[in-house]
């Protein structure tokens, strides 16, 4: 079951020198598989790290809620798969690898792109389809890129593979970085996934397999979906991980472990986080036909990784009430900013239609709808 | 193709005890040495591919091949021959027979850096990795806007063989040159081989390197120029092989040799074909293809694949959208592989495939003969 650390909330002011610049906390432990010794069971998190995580999570949901308003009022079009409530997975897998790693992920993405590295600002002007926007408005939601983020990827578990070579272009370039490659329940019975599996292990892969559990495919249960729910013993002889997916720290820790793991040449590791996702599948899924609204609020109420984040960092003394209310009123302003960007930055001029064909090329022509048109496309 | 006087046996059990071992693909070792005292260095398709990539594996340590059977079987059809005792377990990768998570494994260490030549082991195969090819290394370049390039080789041998039946012989260049984002290629001969898979590998684009298994054990003669380490065939450029004034010959792979064939032949009847070897499908070089219709008014295409939605309906439709159109003094047609599942017994397998004589008769309804 999910529940929060048991949290008091202290509401008198502070000096900033009074706040506790570090706090050890409890973790739960994880569920091994093929493994002696697991992640570490304490984190230790600092005032400045608590902040930091408080203020990218937060902006990630209001970011997706912001997304969400938008397609409402159809300025986004198409595909829109938001990631409110599995934000301390993506905070969680950045705060224990390094920039230099890499990490590919499917449709859900567009907590990872930010916390790989690309604005709101240009995410949401990608959402708008924009020239803004970090692919110039030719990717769209599924399609975001950055430097060693390989997006954004639309077909369901094709994007294992992909992660796995990268990890073998790690290995080959001799750079000792790893490769994070997300996928979710629903994904983790393509068997694409267990072809990357058994390359990751023969070639011993720096590769984190990652399977965000929650708990629905599109609208079908894990238990509808899969004859072992185990998601994180599915790697058989790979071992396995499963944490708590709420905790941003839990996420921490374990992936620090799993990328020391892999950097030892041990070759891969799966692992398993346990989190869930406030909306449906995309936005054209209210989520409620295949679940409660009870469960729903019940896991918003009790499990929300924010929530807990900040409760910790209250009890602990180290942030305070009107801090954190001054960084999610700073975090409206950058999301609005961004908003109104993307809704004011321009489409794509036409003359781009053709472009991006091919890298380092002549210039080409491109046939347009009819035989008279003729395009030009650049690289 | 070279006919020669050898004693003691005649022209004509010499050219066909040797035609037999090439066409099985085995390495015609007594027919290579005799062409390379009258002609200077021969070169069979199945070389010129394995020394294309081990000069490029040489010059650019990013270059590495993986595939079913390239490392210590030498390559199912031996065209990897070598290059593992040479290169090692690092750059020439055994895979096992997971082409969907092999081939996305190769898409994902492009986009980290490093030029990988993933081997179908032949591209019948490809359709259980074609998700990776199209909607993986094709389409990225494109949806990154210009950030993710893929600079990947996807190589095999395609189309027809002999007595491989139906699920071992299809022909895909129509599939795959029918998707933007991706380069796609036909060898014929060992200049094309080797150029095109230099320039291939030099490409920083997905490019499909369509390969032939009954080429391989086929001899060309390579001048100095073409052996030269940067000698590469430029990918969308077609050539024309043989000149003509009568009618268009347009055809890609094994077919051009048939072409070629068919064009001696006709000679003898007063009828010059004009062969263009398309070399590259996709780009397609319609200015080529026009430039030669315009000069000869007649136009046949011949390729071993289906006719439906295929190469030579693609060219076709080019024509008649074109300048070229005004000039044909005849509708063009298409010499096409025929339009069922290749079937196993020998003389069934034989009336599935373009021959020299349906080559010929078209050209001879086309110009009205």
């Amino acid at each position: 079951a999910l529940s929060l650390q048991g949290a008091r909330m202290v509401l008198s002011t502070r000096f900033f020198t009074d706040f506790t610049p570090q706090a050890s906390f409890d973790i739960k432990k994880c569920e091994l598989h093929r493994l002696e010794a697991g992640p570490s069971e304490t984190a230790v998190l600092t005032r400045e790290q608590g902040l930091q995580y408080y203020r990218t999570m937060q902006t990630m949901r209001r970011m997706e809620l912001k997304a969400d308003q938008l397609y409402k009022q159809k300025i986004i079009r198409g595909f829109c798969h938001l990631y409110d409530g599995q934000e301390a997975c993506a905070m969680g897998i950045e705060a224990g690898i390094n920039p230099t790693d890499h990490l590919i992920t499917a449709y859900r993405a567009h907590g990872y792109t930010f916390t790989r590295g690309v604005s709101v600002r240009e995410i949401m002007a990608e959402l708008t389809g924009r020239r803004g926007g970090v692919a110039k408005g030719k990717g769209g939601s599924m399609h975001m890129y950055a430097k060693h983020f390989y997006g954004g990827n639309g077909i369901v578990g094709a994007q294992v593979p992909l992660g796995a070579g990268v990890a073998l272009a790690c290995q080959y370039q001799g750079n000792n970085q790893v490769c994070v490659a997300l996928y979710g329940d629903g994904a983790a019975n393509q068997g694409q996934i267990f072809e990357s599996f058994n390359m990751a292990a023969l070639w011993k892969l720096p590769c984190i397999f990652i399977c965000e559990n929650n708990k629905f495919g599109m609208g079908t249960s894990v238990e509808r979906s899969s004859a072992s729910t185990d998601y994180f013993k599915r790697g058989d002889y790979i071992p396995g991980i499963k944490v708590d997916g709420m905790d941003v720290l839990c996420v921490r820790e374990a992936i620090k472990f799993a990328a020391d793991y892999c950097r030892a040449g041990k070759g891969p590791i799966v692992m398993e986080l346990e989190t869930y996702r406030y909306h449906g599948h995309s936005m054209s899924d209210p989520g409620v036909s295949y679940r409660s609204r009870e469960e729903i609020q019940e896991v918003r109420s009790k499990s929300d990784p924010i929530t807990m984040l900040k409760e910790r960092m209250l009890s602990n003394n180290m942030a305070s009430v009107e801090e954190i209310k001054e960084i999610d009123v700073d975090i409206r302003k950058v999301i609005e900013d961004a908003a109104q960007f993307a809704i004011s930055d321009p489409e794509p001029p036409l003359d781009e239609l053709c472009n991006h064909i091919f890298a380092n090329d002549l210039p080409m022509e491109v046939r347009g709808t009819n035989p008279w048109v003729k395009l030009k496309s650049v690289s | 193709m070279v006919v020669l006087e050898v004693s003691p046996i005649s022209t004509e059990e010499l050219w066909s005890s040797v035609s037999d071992h090439w066409v099985l693909g085995h390495p015609p070792d007594q027919g290579l040495s005799l062409l390379s005292a009258q002609f200077g260095r021969a070169v069979n398709v199945r070389d010129a591919l394995n020394q294309a990539m081990d000069e490029e594996l040489e010059r650019d340590e990013r270059v590495f091949l993986l595939g079913e059977e390239v490392a210590q079987y030498d390559g199912a059809y031996k065209v990897s021959r070598g290059l593992w005792k040479k290169y090692g377990d690092k750059r020439i990768i055994d895979t096992p027979i997971t082409e969907m998570g092999f081939a996305g494994i190769a898409v994902g260490a492009a986009f980290a850096g490093l030029r990988p030549i993933c081997e179908f082991m032949t591209w019948n195969f490809s359709m259980q990795a074609i998700d990776q090819v199209i909607n993986s290394a094709a389409k990225t370049y494109y949806m990154s806007a210009g950030a993710q390039p893929v600079p990947i080789v996807f190589r095999g041998p395609n189309g027809s063989s002999a007595g491989v039946a139906a699920q071992h012989s299809q022909c895909f260049a129509a599939w795959y040159g029918h998707c933007p984002g991706l380069k796609v290629v036909s060898p014929w001969n060992s200049e094309d081989a080797r150029g095109l898979l230099k320039a291939a590998i030099r490409d920083d684009n997905p490019v499909v390197f369509l390969e032939n298994e009954l080429m391989y054990g086929v001899p060309f003669d390579l001048s100095e120029d073409v052996l030269q380490k940067d000698f590469v065939v430029p990918i969308g450029k077609a050539k024309v092989e043989r000149r003509g004034t009568h009618i268009t010959l347009v055809s890609h792979s094994r077919c051009v040799g048939f072409c070629l064939d068919a064009a001696s032949v006709l000679a003898k009847e007063g009828v010059e074909c004009e062969v263009v070897n398309l070399r590259t499908i996709r780009p397609l070089d319609v200015d080529t293809i026009e430039a030669s219709v315009m000069k000869t008014g007649h136009l046949v295409t011949v390729e071993g694949g289906w006719p439906q939605y295929g190469v030579g309906a693609e060219i076709c439709a080019r024509v008649m959208e074109g300048p070229a159109f005004n000039y044909l003094d005849a509708p063009a047609v298409r010499v096409t592989g025929v339009d069922i599942p290749m079937p196993y017994a020998k003389i069934l397998e034989d009336h599935s495939v373009p021959q020299i004589k349906d080559i010929i008769f078209s050209v001879k309804k086309v110009l009205n003969m």
